[in-house]
């Protein structure tokens, strides 16, 4: 479902992405890993059509994520590495979730629920004043909503409790057939049960890449 | 369309919660109170009167302030955006970059142009009851001044806001737009015609490329031409097109140089690493 074939990134004379070349296919759930500053972060937003590679190609299901943008979102679900500061209140996030990427607002309301959520007696109050927690809850409901066959997460747990991330893990565990998971993570111990395939990244370039 | 309509809903529902969209309200609506209480509207002051007296000192005041509160809280519209990590989660859905830029300037068009267009819109309403003459002429050029000027600020600060890289030199970069096309143009202009190298005529073409001063002679435009309040300036251009044509020009070579800024702001934001 993606293919990168010999990508690199430069931000001016500092190599992120260096000749990365790797395919990811249906059904297997990736845990990328790697220290600050190896790439993994730029490889994800390459993927998700935000930078412009200086050499190489992305094809998301054959397409280009930056010619074709909406083909190639439509079935994506990415949650950030930090929740950022979105000033809509959570009822209008969730208005402009559901109308640009047809998200049934049921859908999330279940796994908002299931993430222990309240989502009901938020929808008026800014999405930047939730906090940290509760802002990636909500942004975990949403990206399982949304049925995508490409999930991305660029370390969506660093705020969560070890009770949520539980809630997490096993939600992902219930939505990871015929997909592909892709989870740039610091703890291999804790997505163990979830993944099939390892990779570690370094300076830029692919180190190892095993299946599990 | 419906994502389009949605990104100009949503910024403007967040625009109407800012803290700068409060100030900004009060400001216009203020400057409209203050007329009425100092009571411009009853002096008798050189041929304007009334209600054209009070609209005519608002415009001057708006054409001053209007483009630097406009560009100041516009400027980081996508820039801030872009540094706050927003964008990176906004646009992970299947939103066009045309729909987003676009809706965005929607948006932000309605939440600086209708607070500006109200404030003068109340006082024709409050001097009627007062019994003053309505001077409809004038209301409706404003109006368009108004558009014109909205529209050319906003496509400038979005042109800025796609390609700067912080916010200190955004809003750096918005002072020294205002400040070279409130005074510096005029200053060095003026200079060029006493040393009389150039036709007065060219000096005075080039000065009203320069979207402020064109609103500032339109702002007098539909008066007395023969009021010595008017300048120099103001009497040569009004003397040598027709006033219509005049008008005309000032509302419609404004609205498009914004389009256009936007436009190529628009170009860059598209090209460029989107986050
Ligand atoms: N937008 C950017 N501009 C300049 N340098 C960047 C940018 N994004 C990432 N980098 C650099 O690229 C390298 C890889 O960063 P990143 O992909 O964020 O690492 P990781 O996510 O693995 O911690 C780092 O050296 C970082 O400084
Ligand atoms: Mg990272």
């Amino acid at each position: 479902m993606i293919k990168i074939t010999n990508v690199t990134k430069r931000f001016g004379s500092n190599i992120s992405l260096d000749n990365i070349r790797c395919e990811f296919k249906k059904n297997e759930s990736i845990a990328l890993m790697g220290a600050n500053g190896a790439g993994k972060t730029t490889l994800v937003r390459s993927i998700m059509g935000y930078y412009h590679p200086n050499d190489g190609e992305i094809l998301i299901n054959g397409l280009n994520p930056i010619k074709n943008r909406l083909d190639v979102l439509k079935h994506i679900s990415f949650v950030p590495q930090l929740p950022p500061p979105i000033k809509l209140n959570i009822k209008e996030l969730i208005e402009y979730v559901s109308v640009s990427a047809k998200i049934d607002k049921d859908f999330i309301k279940y796994y908002a629920d299931e993430m222990k959520l309240d989502i009901n007696s938020n929808l008026n109050k800014s999405f930047f004043k939730l906090s940290g927690g509760m802002k990636q809850k909500l942004l975990i409901a949403i990206s399982l909503a949304k049925k995508s066959s490409i999930m991305i997460y660029d370390e969506p747990t660093a705020n969560l409790d070890p009770k949520a991330r539980d809630d997490f893990y096993r939600l992902l565990k219930e939505n990871e057939d015929n997909k592909v998971l892709l989870f740039v993570t610091h703890r291999l111990e804790e997505v163990k049960e979830l993944i099939n395939r390892q990779i570690y990244m370094d300076l830029g370039k692919i180190v190892t890449d095993e299946r599990l | 369309m419906k994502n389009l309509f949605l990104i100009a809903y949503l910024d403007l529902k967040e625009s109407l919660r800012a803290k700068w969209f409060v100030v900004y309200s009060l400001v216009f609506g203020g400057l409209i109170a203050l007329f009425f209480i100092a009571g411009v509207t009853e002096s008798q002051v050189m041929g304007f009167s009334g209600l054209s007296r009070l609209l005519l000192m608002y415009i001057q005041i708006t054409i001053v302030i209007l483009p630097i509160f406009i560009l100041i809280t516009t400027v980081r519209s996508i820039s801030g955006d872009r540094d706050d990590h927003i964008l990176e989660y906004m646009l992970s859905f299947p939103i066009s970059l045309k729909q987003y830029y676009w809706g965005k300037i929607i948006g932000r068009f309605i939440t600086v142009f209708l607070p500006v267009f109200f404030a003068m819109l109340i006082a024709i309403i409050f001097g009627a009851f007062k019994g003053a003459m309505i001077p409809w002429s004038i209301f409706f050029l404003y109006s368009g001044l108004l558009f014109a000027m909205t529209s050319a600020f906003l496509g400038i600060a979005f042109f800025i806001s796609s390609f700067v890289k912080s916010s200190e030199v955004a809003l750096g970069l918005s002072f020294f737009i205002w400040i070279f096309l409130l005074a510096f143009i005029d200053i060095a202009l003026i200079s060029l015609m006493m040393q009389e190298r150039m036709s007065s005529g060219l000096i005075i073409f080039i000065s009203l490329i320069n979207p402020m001063e064109i609103f500032r002679v339109a702002a007098i435009s539909l008066f007395d031409p023969e009021l010595t309040v008017m300048g120099p300036v103001a009497f040569y251009i009004l003397d040598s097109v027709s006033q219509t044509i005049f008008v005309l020009a000032s509302i419609t070579y404004p609205v498009l140089l914004g389009f256009v800024f936007a436009f190529f702001g628009y170009k860059i934001f598209e090209k460029k690493d989107l986050v």
